[in-house]
């Protein structure tokens, strides 16, 4: 089950950078940020306020840090090149990590159970879960379910398709191109905020946590092909899963380094993603 | 002598000059955060060439100064004499490659000289650089620089999980590194500068190195490479071998001195290894000018000098965070970019801006 967790989170964080890169073909390095500071504002809310006012306010603070850096630095650069965009974000996530260090501290934080304690626990025809794992993998698939109905079905998220489609013809059909990457950046945020939430009372979360998660995040979004977010679920899971498994095998410590491993080979490999196809990722500008 | 080594000549200058300002106002003490600077240095102008020249991101060369860091401290503190009646060890001692000294408590160890251990050190570094850089390379963009972070956070995780790697502590109680009878590279204070002019006297060497080899015809399609890559294949340059070489150059300048430095330390510790120092060998590179190896050179001294110092405080991290960004934002061919002169001329004299060369 803690391989489902954990997958579920690295969706999550995957599901973000697809976001991000469907309308700007930006890898936004700070993801793994959001995440952290979705849990570490969340903590701070829930000590004046009750659990889902705090997580709310926490996506929404996040959501408005997204959008103040897409505002600050992301929109006003004109056709910035691939390495430039790659050290910016790099350049914010440190930013945002230090930052955390200088507000919160170095101490480990976490939200109390959603339902029940650490010990309760559900009997799922004889497996034995606690609840806040069926949290997690409840909001994180209704989060995927809503995502896929706004880009299917509202006009806001056609336009942002749209707009990832063919910048120009969107613009000269009256779409606000600036504007959709910046409601892009502000959803990458929210998600990876709810994310942050609903994992934090298991898996803790503390200021420097972002970054492994943007590895592992980005390393799922590329198991199933960049900008396919669907297909990143079904990778978080493998991921996730293989990671549990491999503490059989190898000691603790080594967990990270066998997920990158993952990475490294796939984009070795196969780096249209072992659900892409190789034919549509040669078109794609990197 | 020709132009290009006018800048050698100038900077040899500087580094006396900077010793005898220390010696003058009694501030010597300077000089030890000055040869770890060094050190760094020789990263960040190998790490500029691959950057700068061939335009192919790293962000994993804290791995490769690790992994010769970490390779020279194990080999030169591993104590073998439990194994000495072993064939291999045997043979080894009797070539004489290993050296017997006393540690800390007076018992007696059998290590391997801090020579070979750098020797070892270099091979594996260049074996690792061309088993990891030749599928690396091949990607671009997002993909490359994810990848080369990748590697650096593997190696990261190697060192701080392996037991005998030290974990969390690191390697300590390494010994000098001997050049010449009376004198070796270690931190103790009355080597001080004879060490701090060994160390510059070893980035000179370095930047004369690279800056033949930009100025010579492999340089020329390094330059190339990073305009167009395409086009230079078309014109017949290899354009992965060059590439890989450049790569396994730079992890050969990361490895060296990742040697050196942790033999001056006396150890080293696993967040050498950290992706935050790769993060950092980037920034300064790109406040250097990325394609300028002197910009690159010059900002290592003053960064990492004041980072060294201790000057930043706790803000170290957010203040490279902070001119990463800046730097990318509004200058980001870098402070100190090639034209810099030439287009300040062209803004006071008003004339139209044309097309900057490469």
């Amino acid at each position: 089950m803690a391989g489902i967790t954990y997958g579920t989170i690295y969706a999550i964080v995957a599901i973000g950078f697809n976001i991000i890169y469907n309308t700007t073909g930006i890898i936004n390095f700070a993801q793994g940020e959001f995440v952290m500071l979705g849990g570490m504002s969340a903590v701070t809310f829930h000590q004046f306020m009750p659990l889902p006012l705090a997580i709310l306010c926490a996506v929404i603070v996040t959501l408005l840090i997204g959008a103040i850096i897409e505002i600050v630095f992301i929109r006003w650069l004109h056709k910035p090149s691939v390495l430039r965009m790659i050290i910016i974000t790099i350049g914010i996530s440190i930013l945002i990590r230090e930052s955390a260090l200088h507000v919160w501290g170095e101490s480990v934080r976490a939200l109390p159970y959603f339902t029940g304690t650490s010990v309760t626990s559900i009997n799922l025809g004889g497996v034995y879960v606690t609840p806040q794992v069926l949290w997690v993998v409840g909001v994180s698939a209704v989060a995927v379910a809503v995502l896929t109905a706004f880009f299917n079905y509202t006009l806001l998220g056609r336009q942002m398709r749209a707009c990832s489609a063919n910048r120009d013809a969107a613009r000269l059909c009256g779409v606000n191109a600036g504007n959709m990457v910046t409601l892009s950046f502000m959803l990458s945020a929210a998600i990876g905020a709810i994310g942050g939430c609903v994992v934090c009372p298991i898996t803790y979360v503390q200021y420097d946590s972002g970054t492994p998660l943007a590895i592992k995040g980005f390393t799922v979004a590329i198991l199933g092909g960049l900008g396919n977010s669907t297909a990143a679920v079904g990778a978080g899971m493998i991921l996730g899963i293989l990671e549990s498994f491999s503490i059989w095998v190898l000691p603790t410590a080594y967990k990270e380094a066998i997920s990158i491993s993952i990475l490294l080979l796939i984009l070795f490999v196969r780096p249209s993603g072992i659900f892409g196809s190789s034919e549509a990722s040669r078109l794609k500008e990197f | 002598m020709r132009a290009r080594y006018l800048p050698v000549v100038a900077f040899a200058g500087l580094v006396v000059a900077i010793q005898l300002a220390t010696h003058f106002t009694d501030s010597a003490y300077h000089l030890t955060q000055l040869t770890m600077t060094a050190y760094y240095s020789l990263l960040i102008v190998g790490l500029c060439m691959l950057i700068g020249y061939a335009g192919q991101i790293s962000l994993g060369h804290a791995g490769f100064f690790a992994i010769g860091g970490y390779l020279s401290a194990f080999l030169t503190t591993h104590n073998l004499a439990p194994h000495q009646a072993g064939a291999l060890i045997s043979l080894l001692s009797k070539s004489g490659l290993l050296v017997t000294r006393s540690d800390l408590y007076g018992g007696s160890l059998l290590t391997v000289h801090p020579w070979c251990a750098c020797v070892a050190a270099a091979i594996v570094t260049v074996a690792i650089a061309y088993l990891v850089g030749g599928p690396v390379l091949k990607l671009r963009g997002h993909y490359l620089a994810m990848a080369t972070l990748g590697f650096g956070v593997i190696v990261y995780r190697i060192v701080l999980g392996t037991e005998f790697l030290g974990a969390a502590d690191g390697i300590s109680d390494v010994p000098g590194f001997p050049l010449l009878p009376g004198l070796e590279i270690a931190g103790k204070s009355s080597l001080r500068v004879p060490n701090y002019y060994v160390a510059w006297g070893l980035v000179t060497l370095g930047m004369v190195l690279l800056l033949n080899l930009i100025h010579s015809r492999v340089g020329r399609a390094l330059v190339s490479i990073h305009g167009a890559e395409d086009a230079a294949g078309a014109m017949g340059i290899p354009t992965a071998r060059y590439k890989l070489n450049t790569f396994v150059l730079s992890a050969v300048f990361a490895s060296l001195a990742g040697v050196l430095l942790t033999h001056y330390n006396g150890g080293i510790g696993p967040s050498e290894a950290s992706v935050m120092k790769s993060v950092r060998y980037v920034a300064i590179v790109a406040i250097g000018g990325m394609a300028n190896l002197w910009g690159a050179l010059s900002m290592s001294l003053v960064l990492n000098y004041l980072s060294l110092r201790g000057y930043l405080g706790s803000f170290d991290d957010a203040v490279f965070g902070t001119i990463l960004i800046l730097i990318m934002l509004f200058a980001p061919d870098g402070l100190l970019r090639r034209h810099l002169f030439s287009d300040v001329k062209r803004l006071v004299t008003g004339s139209a801006a044309d097309e900057e060369a490469p």
